[in-house]
């Protein structure tokens, strides 16, 4: 530090905000090109091949939207959490046990289509909502670490699908194949413009959350809570029964995400079905500073990575594990880049420090 | 029967042993590592090329300790010199890590360990502590990789709790600044000891491709770097309670197998819950102690910066 001082910066004009995260991301573009280049492939190639399989048509586009979707809605609950310093890294248990609800319900119950789809979702939300407010009401009555608490919820809600797809809920008609019998066609979300109807709820829960959380008491509330118990405490707060209800609606948006991906897209329940949506989400739901519309761009924009990395294995047969290595690359700059957001490095002459 | 369970349980522990020890040391320094899984990978693949292409062990390990601590180095980086947001931090170097060893992993694909290595890595009986009823059989008739872990969670124990630098780390992990304030090198000593720790789980891995497996085989980890990270409250930041969940939760691992073979019929997936509930028991009843040096380091996962004190 003898010659570098390091400052921390008030306020960072929004203009030189923007810049640092476009030099973060060019700066990551490049080193994964030389990543790639040191792979045998070439980079230019993999990274025009990976825009044109996101965006290149109006199909692809579509996929694009539909993995954009899972992550917009599963970050609006991991951001409700986050905002309350309330660490839910169980986002990925909170999804499989929506889903689990909604399968119940699209299996065994016989309604008709908009009647089915609302009691799946309602019923997925509820799950999704215990499936955090067990670890919430441990943390607020006791303090018990939620990172951990969460982290096993997860564990366990994958293992549970996992014996019921192998075990009691196995589809006999799958000639031994270890599915669940796929759902109803009642049970299935429909289409609006050529993709599920998805994106539309993830836009107007973008809006609602965005509401809530910078425009309505409950929301100011959760973000003292955030930021010093303490002070929720002086000001007379009831923080248990705040950290409960927004567990509850941070598991409940998981949840409604499990029910969208068993719906619309697995048309089934299966353990594979959480696809790391729950722990990608928290990596977007802190990328976009936990703010909801900046959540929906910053999961589009991973979308596109994610859409554009499945593509280049089938075209350029870039194996899935590059992939993975350049989207942690990507993370790993823009991660590093907060740094300068939030400080001033300037260069000193030697011996003109002082101190 | 329950003998032959028990020394397949300290065979099954081990790679947490390594892990545990790393991540508590880890978040002595202040910083909790969710990477633990990442590098248990790194150090996983790196070990097995290293060993396939030297068939020398003690080159294999080095290689994986290396690859893991080069994955905390990162980690190390972003989180201490950058100040980014730990938990973030280490969910990315999981993705990394796991990335990285898939990717190299897939030209010795479901290849073997060298005959010599394996032959290295055969239970070893110590003198005399393995003619011991019972506790020998089960310690100290185990390899030499196991051995090496004993020896860490004694080194560990002396090291944090009997010396100076020891005394200094836990300081750091306690307050930053206060230990800034007593002239302890904050940031050295938390990239040495973030490190240290990264290297423990790069061997915890190796464990995993080189002794357990030894074939390398997909998503070999396989989440035991998550039930190292909930160990480290289980052993309340401790090396040797550390062993003991380790050894603990190996059983645990393993008791599925065990059942089926005496024909008792319960569902894998049901009984593959059981460390993971255990964990969430583990981490409510931690809740409940209240002694202070049972409790997490004060100023773990703050980052520290000079000129904010």
């Amino acid at each position: 530090m003898s010659f570098l001082k390091i400052t921390k910066r008030e306020d960072t004009p929004r203009q030189k905000a923007i810049l640092i995260r476009i030099i973060s991301v060019v700066l990551s573009l490049i080193f994964a090109g030389l990543v790639i280049a040191v792979l045998g492939y070439n980079p230019l190639e993999v990274f025009s091949s990976m825009v044109s399989g996101a965006l290149g048509s109006a199909s692809r586009l579509r996929q694009t939207v539909t993995k954009a979707v899972p992550l917009i809605i599963t970050s609006l609950g991991i951001l409700v959490a986050f905002k309350m310093k309330f660490w839910n890294i169980g986002g990925e248990g909170q999804i499989m046990m929506g889903a689990f609800a909604a399968a119940s319900v699209a299996l065994f119950v016989d309604l008709p289509q908009p009647l089915m789809l609302l009691c799946m979702a309602a019923a997925a939300m509820i799950a999704g909502g215990i499936w955090a407010f067990i670890p919430a009401i441990f943390k607020a009555k006791m303090g018990t670490n939620e990172t951990i608490f969460t982290l096993m919820l997860n564990y366990i809600a994958i293992k549970f699908v996992t014996y019921l797809q192998f075990g009691p809920w196995k589809d006999p008609n799958s000639q031994g194949f270890p599915k669940i019998a796929d759902f109803p066609k009642s049970a299935v979300l429909p289409s609006i413009g050529g993709m599920h109807m998805g994106w539309i709820i993830a836009l107007v829960l973008v809006i609602l959350v965005y509401i809530l959380m910078n425009h309505t008491k409950k929301g100011f509330e959760i973000s003292v809570v955030g930021e010093s118990v303490q002070t929720a405490k002086y000001a007379g707060m009831p923080i248990s029964r705040i950290i409960i209800l927004s567990m509850l609606l941070s598991g409940g948006l998981c949840g409604l995400t499990g029910m969208i991906q068993a719906s619309a897209v697995e048309k089934t329940l299966s353990s594979a079905l959480s696809a790391n949506y729950g722990f990608t989400a928290i990596t977007t739901t802190w990328l976009s500073g936990l703010n909801a519309i900046a959540a929906l761009f910053v999961c589009s924009a991973f979308a596109i990575l994610v859409q554009g990395s499945s593509y280049i294995q089938i075209s350029m047969s870039v194996p899935a594990a590059v992939a993975d290595m350049i989207q942690a690359i990507i993370l790993f700059f823009v991660l590093g880049s907060e740094f300068f957001l939030q400080y001033k490095v300037s260069f000193h002459k030697h011996g003109k420090e002082a101190k | 029967m329950l003998l032959n369970f028990l020394v397949a349980a300290v065979v099954a522990g081990t790679p947490l042993i390594f892990a545990t020890l790393g991540e508590i040391i880890t978040e002595k320094a202040g910083n909790t590592n969710l990477g633990v899984e990442g590098m248990m990978f790194m150090g996983a693949i790196i070990g097995f090329i290293v060993g396939q292409q030297t068939n020398n062990a003690i080159l294999a390990m080095i290689g994986a300790g290396i690859a893991g601590g080069v994955g905390a180095l990162l980690y190390a980086f972003l989180t201490v010199s950058l100040r980014a947001n730990q938990i973030v931090c280490g969910l990315t170097l999981t993705i990394f890590g796991k990335g990285f060893s898939s990717f190299l992993g897939q030209k010795v694909m479901g290849t073997l360990v060298p005959a010599s290595i394996q032959q290295f890595f055969v239970p070893r009986p110590i003198p005399v502590l393995s003619s011991i009823p019972y506790i020998g059989k089960i310690f100290f008739n185990q390899d030499i990789f196991v051995y090496i872990g004993y020896l860490l969670i004694i080194g560990a124990t002396v090291y944090l709790f009997r010396t100076k630098p020891g005394l200094n780390l836990r300081a750091v992990g306690e307050s930053a600044a206060s230990a800034d304030a007593s002239g302890i090198n904050v940031t050295l000593y938390k990239y040495i000891h973030i490190i240290l720790g990264g290297a423990l789980c790069g061997l915890g891995g190796a464990y995993m491709s080189l002794v357990t497996v030894p074939v390398w085989q997909e998503n070999i980890i396989a989440g035991r770097g998550w039930i190292a990270v909930a160990l480290v409250i289980f052993a309340s930041w401790h090396p040797v309670k550390a062993l003991i969940g380790s050894l603990l939760f190996g059983g645990l691992s393993i008791v599925g197998f065990r059942l089926q073979s005496m024909g008792i019929h319960v569902s894998q997936y049901l009984i593959d819950m059981l460390p993971y509930l255990a964990t969430i028991v583990i981490v409510i009843i931690s809740t409940r102690k209240n002694k202070k040096e049972d409790m997490a380091p004060a100023d773990l996962g703050n980052a520290y910066f000079r000129e904010e004190r």
